[in-house]
């Protein structure tokens, strides 16, 4: 049936497609389009999104096909019938039999539309019998993709520098394309990706791939994609979740099943590693170090860079209470959130290290001077354990 | 004959009378479409290039939420309650509206939900950033402490518009002239009826979400807080049971003013004048039971996604039906191309193009791609600005001489058509493009592919928004100074109860109703 409904497809575009640069610009392989070639839908890279592919090319088709014909009357009125060459006007105004024909007509063509969706439809919620299982939360304005079962598990962020965005380095060739770890999936292998979020409305949209799913704080939703070509396909954010929607990008990166196990294998000593290094006891200078580092990517979107925060929207962290005050309180905030505020929960972002690394900055920072200024990655260990 | 306008502001602020009522609602709505034009500049401007350079992510949230509600809410639905006010009872050969005291009411508020609205730009936290959407818990937890103006300001403009519907179906079923039947009744007459019995319907609903809103934001409930228990989707669900009905609001007035235009300068009267009222009806209660197909990547059964897949895909079918007769009223007409044919022939080749791509739109696998993407920003484009404001501003073409006795310069009309019309597409058919390669609506900023097509999308939008203002000094030029004219049929094809009261149409019209043949 399937295979039938794709054939019909693919036959109904050849047989439609006359507009050759169009259709040339759409079967260029690889390269990304860009500039004036960008026109089209990319054909992806899953039988799912080269379904979806040609269920549009087939309606384009049919409605530019529809639209040639009436504006073709509609145009030819507008020459052959003007009072300006003497062109005396007629007076029927109805005929039942022409508009019997055109409500007829058109729901016949709706119903040929209806059958290749309806079995894309299928096929595109069929998400049984999958070899593999990722979590992906959408946070504000990051993803975090969890490998179920493989206890591998990270955060994946934009990677372009906000002095590149703002005009102040060159913009390089992935600008706002670039994460700092991107999802790596086996080829060939049926990936279920399970959906939700933490804190507003995502949705991770990947063209190539066919997958837009929106993210939805509760809820988990489930699609799937089978890759059939190595490479890297890149995506974004497609729903509006605050201030930088347009700056949590994706990266797929599909590979070899040799490969992809052999990285699962090294994020997984990475893990037992990283427990390992939460026993550690870190000095002040390394503290701060990591935690800049950790602050740039996790807390300046919000509180800025210089810890000044944003006016009635985002409290400042240079000088504030959180920051000078108890360091139970400053971890707490970090660790649980705020609830009721777009103050995350990063005890389930970051890593032990890393948490204690950016409350160590945020205590010593822009001039900030607290009492208990350092923060090691065993006491994070101890709250979140005796929670 | 009996009196004349009052003297001075107490006309206006008194206003009873739906020829000045009507007035007030014009100019509103025009000045809130340069409002919301001028937060668009912002938006294309910041778009123009890759990079941030003019404003912030968070502002530029803001604009792009301000745009939208405000053309929405201020530009576009008032401008058609205005052409309802003044055409109406002279379409069906009424003294008045059925209501004239709460006509005023429902005008008057109107100001002060749009300044609610608007001063939240300039308070702390900003003005409203979470799309004219507002979907939960956006527009709610993580929302700025001035949502709760936003939603005062929507329950005083949804207060007005259901007001407004109640007199304008009032004066339908009550005051036509005797002999004036329902199917005799000009097309506009028909689908404003249908329209307000549609805002009746549906503006409760939208008063109902941001209330539950309010309960969420100040007194603890969690109707959308999932963590609380609620339903971030049934927030959706909710919107757009309000958000489909409400674009068909936006819509179907258009049909009307178009089905009055087109037999005009065609000289030849309406194709399928039944058929037309009868899709009109069709296209009204279909709108109540697609709004899912606004939400195919929600994550819903199989089985729904199919069935507002299939029901979104019907309305092809009475939309289709109109745009049919149309173009059959043209064929073997005698055309002219005054200003208003011409934006009515745009507004016919561009709303079909609109309606091409809702019907791709409503695909759903294929939805999957577009869904959230700058396609779905064209299409919508297509359909409001072209459908909506080119009808509008055709209408007010068309009438001007009506309403002030004098022609307005029919040079100048059609240069501000060829500009808009160009500039239109310019603006939006890349747009197509962007979304169909990948790039979502609402992005303050975008990867190096998208730089193109996005250039030429701002240089587009900057002659539309530039052109409006020729449009303003036009209008403008014909009150204070256009050519007088008194013949009571301003175009030689017109037909219709308006047109046999005299040029300018006084301040009261037909005392004693009309006989009608």
């Amino acid at each position: 049936m399937v295979s039938t409904a794709k054939q019909l497809v693919r036959g109904g575009i050849g047989a439609l497609a006359l507009l050759p640069w169009i259709h040339a610009a759409a079967a260029e392989p690889a390269a990304q389009p860009s500039g004036w070639n960008l026109l089209n839908m990319p054909q992806g890279v899953t039988s799912v999104s080269q379904n979806v592919y040609d269920i549009h090319m087939i309606v384009t088709w049919i409605c530019v096909w529809i639209g040639v014909a009436v504006f073709g009357v509609m145009f030819y009125s507008m020459f052959a019938h003007r009072k300006s060459r003497g062109h005396q006007p007629a007076n029927f105004h109805e005929s039942t039999k022409v508009e019997l024909a055109w409500t007829i007509v058109p729901a016949l063509i709706l119903i040929v539309m209806a059958f290749p969706a309806t079995t894309t439809l299928k096929e595109l919620y069929d998400t049984s019998e999958a070899d593999l299982d990722i979590k992906i939360t959408g946070y504000q304005w990051k993803w975090k993709y969890d490998y179920l079962g493989k206890d591998v598990s990270f955060i994946s962020e934009l990677a372009t520098s906000q002095a590149s965005i703002y005009g102040n380095a060159p913009k390089t060739e992935f600008y706002l394309e670039e994460v700092t770890e991107p999802l790596v999936i086996p080829v060939g292998k049926k990936v279920r990706l399970l959906m939700t979020a933490a804190d507003v409305i995502h949705s991770w949209w990947v063209p190539a791939l066919a997958v837009k799913r929106d993210a939805i704080p509760g809820f988990v939703n489930e699609t799937w994609a089978r890759v059939d070509k190595p490479g890297i396909y890149r995506g974004r954010c497609a729903e509006l979740c605050g201030k930088d929607h347009a700056f949590m990008p994706i990266v797929v990166n599909a590979v070899p099943e040799a490969e992809f196990n052999a990285w699962l294998a090294k994020k997984q000593s990475e893990t037992t590693a990283m427990r390992a290094l939460t026993e550690k006891t870190f000095t002040q200078d390394e503290l701060m170090a990591k935690g800049e580092a950790v602050y740039g990517r996790s807390c300046a979107s919000c509180h800025g860079a210089a810890g000044e925060g944003i006016a009635g929207v985002f409290p400042a962290l240079k000088g504030s209470k959180i920051a000078l005050g108890p360091v139970a309180d400053h971890l707490n905030i970090v660790v649980n959130g705020k609830s009721g505020t777009a103050m995350q929960a990063f005890g389930a972002q970051l890593s032990e290290v890393d948490l204690a690394a950016v409350i160590t900055y945020e205590r010593n920072a822009w001039g900030n001077k607290s009492e208990d200024n350092i923060v090691q990655p065993v006491d994070v260990f101890k709250l979140k354990k005796g929670q | 004959m009996a009196h004349g306008p009052a003297k001075g502001i107490g006309r206006w602020l008194r206003a009873t009378n739906h020829k000045d009522i009507g007035t007030m609602y014009l100019w509103f709505s025009f000045a809130m479409f340069l409002l919301g034009g001028f937060f668009a500049m912002v938006v294309r401007a910041e778009l123009f290039e890759p990079g941030m350079q003019i404003v912030k992510p968070e502002f530029f949230n803001q604009m792009t939420t301000m745009h939208g509600l405000i053309m929405v809410f201020g530009a576009i639905m008032p401008v058609f309650v205005g052409l309802a006010n003044w055409m109406i009872p002279m379409m069906i050969g009424a003294p008045d509206m059925a209501l004239p005291r709460m006509n005023n009411l429902s005008f008057w508020i109107l100001p002060f939900g749009f300044a609610l609205l608007a001063s939240t730009l300039f308070m702390e936290g900003g003005a409203p950033n979470f799309g004219w959407t507002f979907y939960a818990p956006l527009s709610t937890t993580y929302a700025p402490p001035t949502v709760n103006f936003f939603i005062f300001g929507v329950h005083i403009i949804g207060a007005s518009s259901i007001m407004g519907s109640i007199n304008i179906i009032a004066t339908i079923l009550n005051l036509r002239a005797p002999g004036m039947t329902l199917m005799k009744m000009p097309l506009f007459v028909w689908t404003w009826l249908i329209t307000a019995f549609l805002l009746i319907a549906v503006m409760p609903v939208l008063a109902g979400a941001v209330t539950m809103m309010l309960m969420d934001i100040n007194f603890g409930t969690s109707f959308f807080n999932a963590a609380g228990g609620g339903d971030p989707v049934l927030f959706q669900h909710v919107f757009w049971f309000f958000g489909h009905p409400e674009v068909y609001i936006i819509i179907i007035p258009a049909f009307g003013v178009i089905s009055a235009i087109i037999p005009t300068f065609s000289r030849k009267p309406l194709f399928g004048y039944s058929s037309m009222v009868y899709a009109t009806a069709a296209i009204a209660f279909l709108s109540f039971i697609v709004w899912a197909h606004h939400m195919f990547t929600v994550g819903m059964p199989l089985a729904g996604e199919l069935y507002f897949m299939y029901a979104t895909m019907l309305i092809a079918v009475p939309t289709g039906v109109k745009v049919f007769n149309w173009i059959t009223t043209m064929f073997r007409g005698a055309i002219t191309y005054e200003t208003p044919m011409l934006f009515a022939i745009a507004f016919v080749i561009l709303f079909t193009i609109g309606g091409f791509t809702g019907l791709m739109l409503a695909i759903a696998p294929a939805d999957i791609q577009y869904h959230d993407s700058y396609f779905v920003v064209a299409h919508f484009h297509y359909v409001m600005v072209a459908g909506a404001l080119f009808s509008s501003t055709a209408a007010v073409y068309y009438w001007i001489p009506k309403w002030t006795g004098r022609m307005y310069n029919e040079t100048m009309g059609k240069v501000h058509f060829w500009v808009s019309f160009v500039a239109f597409n310019v603006t939006f058919f890349p747009q197509h493009f962007l979304g169909l390669a990948g790039m979502p609506r609402r992005y303050a900023d975008y990867s190096l592919q998208f730089a193109d097509w996005n250039m030429v999308s701002s240089i587009g939008a900057f002659a539309y928004g530039a052109s409006q203002l020729l449009f303003l000094y036009n209008v403008i030029a014909t009150i204070v100074a256009g050519r007088k004219i008194s013949d009571p049929k301003v175009w030689e094809g017109a037909e219709g109860l308006e047109w046999t009261v005299p040029t300018p149409a006084p301040y009261h019209t037909f005392s004693t109703p009309p006989a009608i043949k």
